[in-house]
């Protein structure tokens, strides 16, 4: 392989300096190609991918209604903590679920929360919210109401409920053919498996303590 | 610190208890003052502006046509060469010369991850994507059940390093997203693969005997197992499973985590003012003083007392345990868990006897005296851990770091408004029981853009005689390199970071795994190709040190097998104890000027005598 050159601009400042590389022609013509693969690789993708993430976004939003109540229903720290990070996480995953569908030329839909009501734009909204593990409306206004220890108790109850239907998405897509083939999409796939799976088990735990204590 | 102020508001707004102490690093007024150079570095794939600090970098080398744009993943080492895993297979690089690696051999054979091992002429390498295939073809697999499908481990002899041989693999029920490979010190006829496989279990008419029921129902069940492959070393073909350890039965242990040695102290003090210190959830706080009043009013109330006495009052102390599980809910409940249902990363260290296991939800001590068999000794879970997912013991095996993947890699985790306990590192001590204790977190300690993927990932020890350093991936944070030989108090001694790969929107990218080989580090760099660093004396990290370091040679390395670090006896290892000495102020400065004054001396004499021997011989030859 040839030599790069590199170039440094390096200023010294107590140690630290910061360096440019000078970049070749070479590096122009790789820099092309990896931007072709990667726009090749977007078009690896099926319906029922595109289905997948379409409905995981609402049924993310619906995570961050219910894990917004924590705070003002007296959760327990450990339930606001667990709360903050469902909060923190799956609103990374809407972002890159939206721009996952934005790459391909897909319908993005935009998540409008108020209280404990969820619009979807940008999609069939039906379409975007009839999933597993999704609370009725009935549920998450009895969970809106449920404070301190109730609380506690419901929404681990209702949150394992709703990430097992996350669970369960991600198996059946990876039943269908022809989907998954990307790898950003197994990645994002897979990774809202392990990561819900291992949330489950520590649910399921908390659960656990808290019927164990009556 | 963000979890701080939510705890405080959570106090605020509803409950009886606060944190005592955080546990967060905080920055200090210093360093907030002066700008980290690694903020607002500009963004671009192969151009990006890169930051630098006690390390000086010595080669990039961008990846070869055919496998740009394609995921580069972990590495491997042996002799001369490098093994960088890229979803399109392997990239062989020669490093003879560090500072211009050369590629020696580009394999084409997709599968996710790629991650890779070798063993003497054997390399391991891991698939788990739905596209591997059998025939390393590029073209994918578009059936949900198919026999053309590769997930598990292939296998290569790499007898001729420049042309592989595939020459076998071994499928497994979940795939293998990574892999660990075990060298028994005392089998040197097999090596052992552990497979992790984080993946939903594959159908049964894909691969038989592939269960994904609970394992009451289905003792054969997939789930909640690692899976052992024993690999006969003269004959590799006959590789396969021998085992399936379920090394997580019975885990209740709730998700918690146990105080630093500053909040133990902060606790005890607390104690001894009188304050009434609580536990909760398995953690510790101090309960505020306008609600010990009204609990202790309505106690004695209870009890008949109006009067309270001394006595009362330690009657009253010792029973708030169960006044506060009542009214939170706590205790030791039953419950029906079992535990984590796969690892991430299991780090073998055959020399000590133990294996750091990054398993979902918990970090586990494991015993591997017998390889086929390993089983648990202990098992830490923490409330601020998200998904454990790599494991490094130090030198001694006296302290174990695990880190937390939270978010899966892909996600920007080490933005300012994200805590610094989430997607970090959490230290142990490992005490002569084989039980471990929490000692307190690290992580980056600098914000990045909402553009870079950003969390705790891969790293290993550098051999720095008496100290414990390590060099650490987090993704487009860079790579950072920390002493973390008091474990409650890590501290950053160089880095390296790059602007984000692209300013509008994510593209992944940044350092997937970062370690030390023979005297360089060497960076996989997810989109950029493979980076080779080496040390800068600062005031850290002295050349002693370093040159010390450099000694030490290994034949091969894995990522997630741990060799202990032997130093041979030399002139730099004697001079890099006495920088120690001087920087811990172990000694006066005369004492010092005078020991270093006598090394140089015996390494006069020493070249002299070696000099005075060649010159004899040439004589006597003559």
């Amino acid at each position: 392989m040839a030599e790069r050159p590199i170039g440094f601009i390096c200023v010294l400042l107590i140690g630290m300096c910061t360096v440019g590389p000078v970049i070749s022609q070479d590096t122009e013509d790789l820099e092309a190609l990896y931007w072709a693969r990667k726009d090749s690789a977007l078009a690896r993708f099926s319906q029922a991918d595109v289905d997948f993430m379409t409905g995981m976004i609402g049924h993310h939003a619906q995570a961050l209604i219910m894990s917004a109540f924590a705070e003002s229903n007296n959760a327990s720290p450990a339930i606001q903590t667990l709360a903050a990070r469902i909060i923190n996480a799956q609103n990374d995953e809407i972002r890159i679920m939206q721009s996952w569908l934005r790459k391909r030329g897909q319908p993005v839909p935009h998540v409008m929360i108020e209280g404990s009501s969820l619009m979807i734009h940008g999609v069939d909204d039906h379409h975007a919210l009839h999933m597993p593990g999704m609370l009725s409306k009935e549920q998450l206004d009895e969970l809106e109401t449920a404070k301190g220890v109730d609380f506690d108790r419901l929404f681990l109850e209702y949150m394992i409920m709703h990430h097992e239907g996350a669970v369960f998405m991600v198996r059946e897509l990876l039943k269908v053919d022809g989907a998954v083939t990307g790898d950003d999409t197994y990645k994002l796939a897979t990774d809202i498996h392990v990561d819900q799976v291992t949330e489950i088990d520590r649910m399921r735990m908390m659960l656990g303590r808290l019927k164990g204590a009556h | 610190m963000k979890l701080q102020y939510l705890l405080i508001a959570a106090f605020l707004t509803s409950v009886i208890i606060r944190p005592a102490v955080s546990t967060a690093q905080d920055f200090t007024p210093q360093e907030m003052v002066m700008e980290d150079p690694r903020i607002g570095l500009e963004a671009g794939l192969f151009d990006a502006e890169e930051a630098i600090w006690n390390l000086r970098k010595v080669a990039t080398v961008l990846p070869p046509e055919t496998f740009v744009g394609v995921t580069n993943s972990d590495l491997a080492f042996k002799d001369q060469y490098v093994f960088q895993g890229n979803y399109n297979g392997i990239l062989i690089w020669d490093v003879s010369n560090p500072s211009n690696p050369v590629l020696a051999k580009d394999y084409l054979c997709p599968a996710s991850q790629s991650d890779v091992s070798v063993y003497g002429n054997l390399l391991f390498v891991s698939g788990e994507g739905t596209g591997g295939r059998l025939d390393c073809g590029t073209e994918g697999v578009q059936e949900s059940i198919s026999h053309d499908r590769l997930r598990g481990i292939r296998i290569f002899d790499i007898t001729d390093v420049r042309d592989p041989q595939y020459i076998h693999n071994v499928q497994t029920c979940r795939g293998s997203h990574t892999h660990s490979l075990l060298k028994d010190p005392d089998d040197d006829e097999n090596v052992y693969i552990y497979v992790s496989g984080s993946a939903p279990v594959r159908p049964a008419e894909e691969l038989p005997g592939c269960s994904s029921m609970s394992p009451s129902e289905d003792p054969e069940s997939a789930l909640f197992r690692i899976e052992v492959i024993q690999v006969p070393l003269d004959n590799p073909q006959e590789a396969a499973i021998v085992s399936s350890p379920r090394i997580f039965e019975d885990l209740t242990a709730p998700p918690v985590h146990g105080p630093t040695d500053a909040e133990r102290a902060e606790f005890e003090a607390a104690k001894a003012r009188g304050e009434f210190v609580v536990s909760i959830g398995g953690s510790s706080f101090i309960l505020p003083e306008n609600y010990v009043a009204p609990m202790a009013a309505a106690y004695f109330s209870e009890e008949g007392i109006t009067e309270p006495t001394a006595e009362d009052t330690v009657a009253f102390r010792e029973a708030l345990p169960d006044i506060i599980a009542q009214m939170i809910g706590g205790g030791d409940g039953a419950d029906e868990d079992r535990g984590p249902n796969q690892c991430h990363d299991i780090t073998l260290y055959p020399e000590i006897g133990l294996a750091g296991g990054a398993c979902e939800g918990y970090g586990l001590l494991l015993d591997i005296s017998d390889p086929a068999n390993p089983y648990r000794l202990d098992a830490v879970a923490d409330s601020n851990f998200s998904y454990w997912h790599s494991a490094t013991f130090n030198n001694d095996g006296s302290t174990i770091l695990f880190t937390d993947e939270w978010g899966g890699g892909g996600g920007p985790k080490c933005r300012d408004t994200d805590p610094m306990e989430w997607g970090a590192n959490a230290y142990f001590t490992i005490d002569e029981e084989k039980k471990m204790h929490f000692k307190g977190y690290y992580k980056l300690p600098v914000p990045q853009t909402d553009e870079e993927n950003c969390v705790a990932h891969n790293g290993s020890q550098i051999p720095v005689p008496g100290r414990d350093i390590f060099v650490q991936s987090w993704y487009q944070g860079g790579i950072s390199i920390t002493d973390w030989t008091d474990p409650s108090n890590v501290i950053e001694i160089a880095y390296h970071d790059r602007g984000p790969v692209s300013a509008e929107q994510m593209e992944m990218g940044g350092s997937w795994s970062v370690y030390w080989y023979n005297g360089y580090i060497y960076s996989s760099e997810i989109a950029r190709g493979l980076d080779v660093f080496e040390l800068v004396p600062s005031e850290f990290l002295t050349a002693n040190e370093i040159a010390a370091a450099n000694t030490v040679k290994l034949e091969y390395k894995n990522a997630q097998g741990q060799p202990t670090y032997k130093w041979p006896p030399s002139f730099a290892l004697a001079r890099a104890h006495v920088d120690q000495l001087e920087r811990n102020q172990g000694a006066t400065a005369e004492q010092i000027a005078r020991v270093r004054a006598g090394i140089d001396q015996a390494e006069r004499e020493s070249s002299q005598a070696i000099i005075d021997r060649l010159k004899s011989r040439m004589d006597a030859s003559n």
